[in-house]
């Protein structure tokens, strides 16, 4: 396990904390909030594109940069940083593991350049419940003349307002419950019979709730082994989950810096409140906590490029640690920041509302906890 | 190259392998009951002899002391291939050969600050095991002020007069010498200590044993009447020792946690989620019956995971030649409440069965847990207490600064 990155791994890092920092700033959610826009940025799309920030995952010979998961782990984080608003985790992660993992060569061949050139993004719909399940899905895909009907709904699909393209887990058999009997399916958004229903969510970042009523799926857009969706959803989840967390301990990171920085200018009684030993010892603890959430990710990361065969357990543990630690972090950012984290102006409050979001998407920390808990056996 | 194979790590790799399977004694590939822990030392019995033999050619070896200097009898190697002798033990599960304050804390800190004849007459017993040392730091009125500390040495021309009193000094009873912080000017606080050292056996110098809740009995205090110490057991200069201090509490932060608290040494205990399914019961797919139990286990096993990979990570960022100072102190402060919250989850998982004291009636395992619960809740006050320790990297690390 490597926890120190190669040059060209620190350059794709710096790359990305100054873009995020130059022209995706939390000001810049703040103002695709107040105008409307509920998180959709065409134009950082174009700009994240430009830069390779797509295609990070996908070889070369589809036209991307073929640099691995540490590589786009350094994106994730600097994203998580700023509470950026971008495709990537959908798209550059998951949209481009599930092809790349589970794909044709035809379909690789259609569908990863256009992911790399930020021409399509992909989101997937897989929960139905308002927690996690893989396994709880209950949308039926039907076996037809040419391929399958689906009928189902999803719930909250993140990136699903804007998406081009949606990686649908349907059930081929079996009953909600079962991890047997799944399909995946690319169904564009103007398949017919498809609606997406636009969702405004407390993080301003957006979702879509999306109902499936008879939408006709050709064979060529099955993804994977039919029936065995599993197979392929897990190690898609998996890679997911590891990008996310780093996603939260880009925000932590920043969510504490910026506490941190307010600690040792802010005063009350005519000290500055970071020479407080209450302020101190928490600040203290949060960094521990922070350096043990860097050095999961961190091995989750490497994990993935290594093809270890402990990604599953490591996945859990990233996001559970991430989302135990983003939720300390933010928390005590509006804390100690009294009643200025309160207001809106403050950025405390982003950083609080984006964490319980990214706690709860691909499962929460109780839900990798109970995962953690069976891959070691009790 | 400061070891003279092949720098194939391979080669070196193959040549440790062989080395071990010809000179590691098979009952030396047994988990360690703790009473067949060699501290070396004038008083070591050796109750198994092969824990002797085994010392004896590690010793030779230098691999006690696997990274320090060849010439003063270590192993002389670099970073990589120590941790390549660590794996091929930890390969065939062969016992640490020797614990030693000598080993963990003192010898590093003498082979930065001690002068070269001091280095020649400490260290190759160090590395032997032939040299037990205790560490004279706390004093009764000084515990986490450790500055604070009144312990007085005299210069009395041709050697030094020592009087005053330590407190929980580990094995004081057991050492042949100890380190010792001492003040040599009344005047300044941290300017005024010397670090010394001196025999155990020498006159005025006493040793009682204080017994903790767990039962046990690892400390000591330990009186000084008119103890007269040489002068040239003085190390580094005189008023000079407060920085020898501070650096020696790095390695034995870094130790203490590296040991995990002396938890793997291999007790009879059983792990964890082992106690939880037998006492807890389990449902058909194995799972814990208790889920908030199974839930808080499995976020302690998350915990113990991701300390082990930050040392691990620190360890890998220091190779880079990155800056990882002072995560001694968060390292010190995570492993300590990852033991604790260990041993109460244990406690929590054995039931009643973890209530037992001595006598029949209780699993010996269990009964073991049961006091190693007690023992740990000194882990977050031995070595700098956990609110220190806070107190170092909110200071240090994160630049808070105090009232002004």
């Amino acid at each position: 396990m490597t926890f120190v990155l190669t040059e060209d791994q620190e350059m794709l890092r710096d790359t990305a904390v100054n873009f995020t920092r130059d022209e995706l700033p939390v000001k810049h959610l703040r103002s695709l909030r107040d105008s409307g826009k509920n998180g959709v940025d065409a134009e950082g799309r174009q700009k994240l594109a430009e830069l390779g920030f797509f295609g990070v995952l996908i070889p070369e010979e589809y036209d991307g940069v073929g640099m691995g998961m540490v590589a786009l782990g350094q994106v994730m984080e600097a994203q998580g940083r700023t509470l950026a608003a971008t495709a990537l985790l959908q798209t550059a992660c998951m949209g481009a593991s599930a092809i790349l993992l589970g794909g044709t060569e035809e379909q690789k061949k259609e569908w990863l350049p256009k992911i790399a050139s930020g021409e399509v993004t992909t989101a997937l719909a897989l929960d139905e419940g308002s927690h996690h399940s893989p396994a709880g899905v209950a949308t039926e895909a039907e076996r037809d003349g040419q391929g399958y009907t689906l009928n189902g709904a999803k719930k909250y699909v993140s990136d699903g307002h804007h998406a081009d393209v949606f990686i649908v887990v349907g059930r081929t058999f079996g009953e909600a419950g079962d991890t047997h009997g799944l399909t995946l399916f690319l169904v564009p958004r103007d398949a017919k019979g498809l609606t997406v229903k636009s969702l405004n969510t407390v993080d301003s970042h957006g979702a879509a709730h999306l109902t499936l009523e008879d939408v006709h799926v050709p064979e060529s857009h099955v993804l994977g082994a039919p029936d065995k969706g599993m197979d392929l959803l897990e190690p898609v989840l998996d890679r997911g989950r590891i990008a996310l967390a780093a996603e939260m301990l880009g925000s932590a990171t920043a969510a504490f810096e910026l506490t941190h920085e307010y600690l040792q200018t802010r005063k009350q009684f005519g000290q500055l409140i970071g020479s407080f030993q209450s302020m101190q010892h928490r600040a203290a603890k949060m960094f521990t906590e922070l350096e043990l959430t860097k050095s999961c990710v961190g091995a989750a990361l490497t994990a993935v490029d290594e093809q270890r065969n402990d990604i599953s357990e490591l996945a859990s543990l990233a996001k559970a640690r991430a989302g135990e630690t983003v939720h300390l972090v933010s928390n005590e950012t509006v804390q100690m920041h009294g009643g200025i984290g309160m207001t809106d102006d403050h950025d405390s409050g982003f950083y609080m509302k984006r964490a319980r979001v990214q706690e709860a998407l691909l499962g929460s920390a109780s839900f990798h906890r109970d995962r953690f808990a069976r891959i070691n056996g009790f | 190259m400061p070891y003279d194979t092949p720098s194939d790590p391979e080669a070196f790799r193959q040549e440790v392998r062989e080395w071990l399977e010809e000179n590691c004694p098979k009952s030396m590939r047994t988990p360690q009951p703790e009473d067949e822990v060699v501290w070396g030392g004038r008083r070591e019995k050796f109750k198994n002899p092969d824990s002797k033999v085994w010392l004896e050619r590690m010793a030779e070896k230098g691999w006690t002391a696997p990274t320090w200097p060849k010439e003063l009898g270590g192993g002389g190697l670099d970073r990589e291939q120590t941790k390549i002798l660590h794996q091929e033990m930890g390969r065939i599960n062969a016992r640490i050969p020797l614990h030693s304050f000598g080993l963990w804390m003192f010898g590093p800190a003498l082979l930065e600050f001690g002068n070269e004849e001091q280095k020649k007459r400490f260290i190759p017993d160090i590395i032997h095991g032939r040299t037990r040392w205790c560490q004279g730091y706390s004093e009764p009125g000084a515990g986490s002020d450790l500055a604070g500390l009144q312990t007085k040495c005299e210069d009395k021309g041709d050697h030094y007069l020592i009087n005053g009193q330590k407190v929980w000094t580990s094995y004081a009873d057991q050492a042949d010498w100890i380190f010792c912080l001492v003040r040599t000017d009344n005047t300044v606080k941290h300017e005024g200590i010397s670090f010394i050292l001196f025999d155990m056996e020498s006159e005025g110098v006493e040793t009682r044993p204080i017994k903790l809740i767990s039962g046990s009995s690892p400390f000591c205090e330990t009186f000084f009447s008119d103890v007269k110490v040489p002068k040239d057991q003085l190390v580094g200069d005189v008023n000079g020792g407060w920085k020898i201090a501070k650096r020696l509490l790095q390695f034995e932060r870094s130790s203490i946690s590296a040991s995990g608290f002396g938890a793997a040494r291999g007790s009879g205990m059983l792990g964890l989620e082992e106690y939880a399914k037998i006492h807890v019961g389990t449902d058909k797919d194995g799972a814990l019956l208790d889920g908030d139990l199974r839930g808080r286990i499995s976020d302690h096993m998350m915990y113990a995971k991701a300390f082990g990979l930050t040392v691990k990570r620190s360890g890998e960022q220091a190779k880079a030649g990155q800056e990882v100072g002072h995560t001694a102190s968060i390292i010190k402060y995570a492993a300590a409440k990852m033991n604790q919250d260990k041993f109460e989850l244990m406690i929590e998982a054995l039931g009643t069965e973890g209530l037992g004291w001595e006598g029949e009636g209780f699993d010996k395992g269990a009964k073991m847990a049961t006091r190693a619960w007690l023992r740990s809740k000194g882990n977050s006050i031995e070595g700098g207490t956990s609110e220190i320790n806070l107190n170092v990297v909110s200071k240090r690390v994160l630049g808070l600064r105090d009232h002004q």
